[in-house]
């Protein structure tokens, strides 16, 4: 079957001064039809990288060096810019981390909202005016007529995200891909806006990326769990499956970290050291100077990624190679 | 807003009072208003008795609040030189400068934006580099070598233009205009060109820094997102914030072009305020010096007022906080 997204071997580079070094490495995930997915990990793991990536704008100095990110048919990496604007916020919306700071604060939320229509369809500017209002009423906004004309200072975060969120439903997408949607706001409205969202991508059939460093977010309202480390997929599975039986060292140090693992009275549980940088990236698994298991192997071979269970769970290490297929 | 404009203008008329202060100190510790009147040739007695009668002795403040009700009734004193109301000169010699100004302006804002949004977009072109080299050296050569300059080139070398003076003038209303004649416009050519050349560079540069900073920020990369056209980007969506910091910084400077004239005008023997100003430091005329400054503070202080209304009008975070 036909896949509705379907990365391939996809390489991001960043051309720095002291050369160029790789973002994303060898990432391949597909997308299905109305599908939630969840792309997670810690800060600087290149999950937003590779959102942006789908899209293909990646901001200088960054760029696309290899692999194929397959849109009904088409290859979007492969596309002019001409071409891959048609896609861009139409066929996949994109809903950014801080509300604060999306939108455009001298443009009217009006202005916002209808210039993405007329950008993608040949309707008048009445036109594009009713369906904005429709889409504020479908995230909720009390009495939208008074709000087109207002500016963003005029609302409070969460808020703006419904706008945001509205914006994203315009056009009626394909695919969304929510950037840490909830993070920057406060925590009593979170939820909220989470379930805002992922009601939406289920009444308006419309599939979800959803980018976040939060595991917790992630099991709630994704089918399945992509976890990134370092530019690399290190572990892929259903999220039930993923959840509750974890089965790469950092996806299970991930888990325990999380609120609801830990147990009172014991100290937090936190994987040790941080996430090596760019221009400093340890030889073979580059989670090996964290990981508990480590073997002789992880220091000199990246481990691919292979099936465990079924073919649906996938993961990239050398103590789990060996036991499963050999 | 008006709430806002308000505010604004009582601001401003503090500041005018600050200026009159500051004007009328000088004033009185150099200006000498008995020479002024009767000449040197008059006895000590005399003048003592003149002093009295002007009220010279009063106490400094007393004579501050006359100076003051005084120039709210457009007596900024007589000229020592000129024989005339000082208020009246000015009057006469402002059209000169306020067209100089205004060409200049007119040159600086229609250069510098598509230069300075151009530099922002394409930072690599040569074109681009072109531009802030040329702007360097812009900055660095000072107004009136740039004049000497032009000068030399256009009217010396190449016999193109007219070196000094505003040529033929119209009179409209009383406002004598060199904007009506095409040897009036021959005039201004040099001068104005002189007298942007410090402040086109200034405005390309904050122009290109602000653009550059406003593209790299989050409502841009969320516009490219929405799939919109790079002009839409470039022009409403990044434009229009790169011209909130623009607006603030460009006004002052716009007004601090007044200051430059003094030099301009000289170089080009341009009857304006600004030469009339180096004449009047010759002549010691004092107190048109002082009624020269009193008038250009006022002026630098309505365009700065005017700029931050245009500022609110564009900005809807001021506008609506009015509105509210
Ligand atoms: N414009 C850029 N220039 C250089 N490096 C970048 C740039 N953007 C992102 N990176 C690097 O790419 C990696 C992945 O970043 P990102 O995708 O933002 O991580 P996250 O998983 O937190 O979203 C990080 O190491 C980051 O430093
Ligand atoms: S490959 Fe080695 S270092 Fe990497 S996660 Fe597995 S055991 Fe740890
Ligand atoms: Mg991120």
């Amino acid at each position: 079957m036909d896949h509705l997204l379907e990365i391939q071997n996809l390489e991001v580079k960043f051309r720095l001064r002291s050369g160029e070094v790789t973002a994303i490495n060898d990432v391949s995930f597909f997308l299905d039809q109305g599908e939630r997915v969840g792309l997670v990990g810690e800060s600087g793991a290149g999950k937003s990288v590779t959102g942006f990536a789908i899209i293909k704008l990646i901001s200088k100095p960054g760029f696309i060096s290899g692999g194929k990110v397959l849109f009904e048919g088409r290859d979007i990496a492969g596309l002019s810019i001409e071409e891959v604007r048609n896609i861009r916020g139409n066929r996949i919306s994109m809903i950014f981390q801080d509300p604060m700071m999306t939108l455009n604060p001298v443009l009217s939320i009006g202005t916002q909202m209808t210039e993405t229509i007329l950008a993608h369809k040949n309707v008048s500017k009445a036109e594009a005016q009713a369906i904005a209002l429709d889409k504020l009423k479908k995230v909720h906004i009390p009495s939208p007529e008074k709000r087109l004309d207002q500016y963003p200072h005029e609302f409070s975060g969460g808020m703006r995200q419904r706008i945001v969120i509205a914006i994203a439903l315009l056009t009626d997408p394909a695919v969304i891909i929510a950037d840490e949607p909830t993070t920057a706001l406060d925590v009593t409205i979170q939820a909220e806006i989470m379930d805002l969202l992922s009601e939406l991508c289920e009444s308006e059939k419309m599939a979800l990326i959803l980018i976040t460093h939060d595991l917790g977010v992630v099991s709630q309202v994704t089918d399945r769990i992509i976890v990134m480390y370092a530019g690399r997929i290190v572990e892929q599975g259903l999220t039930r499956d993923v959840v509750s039986n974890p089965r790469h060292p950092y996806t299970k140090g991930l888990i325990a970290a999380l609120p609801e693992s830990q147990q009172r009275g014991k100290a937090l549980s936190q994987i040790p050291g941080t996430m090596p940088s760019l221009t400093d990236m340890p030889q073979g698994c580059s989670f090996h100077p964290r990981c508990e298991l480590v073997m002789p192997i992880c220091k000199e071979k990246v481990p691919e990624l292979i099936e465990l269970d079924n073919k649906n769970a996938l993961v990239a290490c050398h103590a789990l190679a060996k036991g499963g297929a050999s | 807003m008006f709430a806002f404009v308000i505010r604004r203008i009582i601001q401003s008329l503090f500041v005018i009072l600050v200026i009159g202060f500051i004007g009328f100190a000088i004033k009185h510790q150099i200006g000498d208003p008995v020479r002024d009147l009767v000449g040197i040739s008059v006895s000590k007695a005399e003048r003592d008795a003149l002093r009295e009668e002007l009220g010279l002795n009063d106490p400094f403040m007393s004579q501050y609040v006359r100076f003051m009700k005084n120039a709210v009734r457009g007596d900024l004193g007589m000229s020592f030189f000129y024989k005339k109301p000082t208020l009246k000169v000015i009057v006469k010699k402002a059209p000169a400068t306020l067209e100089l100004v205004f060409v200049s302006s007119l040159i600086i804002i229609f250069l510098s934006i598509p230069a300075g949004v151009y530099a922002a977009i394409r930072p690599r072109s040569w074109l681009t580099r072109f531009i802030m080299g040329a702007s360097i050296v812009g900055v660095s050569i000072p107004v009136f070598l740039t004049a000497i300059l032009l000068i030399y080139v256009f009217s010396v070398e190449l016999g193109w233009l007219p070196s000094y003076g505003r040529g033929a003038t119209v009179s409209l209303w009383g406002w004598e205009t060199g904007l009506l004649t095409i040897d009036g416009w021959k005039h201004l050519i040099l001068p104005s060109i002189a007298l942007s050349s410090i402040m086109l560079p200034l405005f390309i540069r904050l122009i290109r820094s602000e653009m550059m900073e406003v593209l790299q920020s989050e409502y841009v990369k969320y516009a490219w997102a929405k799939g919109l056209a790079p002009r839409r980007v470039y022009f409403v969506h990044a434009f229009k914030n790169t011209l909130l910091p623009v607006i603030t910084v460009g006004g002052v400077q716009l007004g601090i072009l007044i200051a430059y004239t003094i030099l301009t005008e000289t170089v080009f023997q341009w009857q304006g305020m600004g030469f009339m100003f180096l004449e009047a430091v010759e002549r010691s005329d004092t107190t048109l010096l002082v009624a020269y400054m009193m008038v250009v503070g006022v002026v630098f202080v309505a365009v700065n007022t005017m700029v931050d209304i245009i500022y609110g009008l564009v900005n809807p975070t001021v506008r609506i906080a009015g509105r509210k």
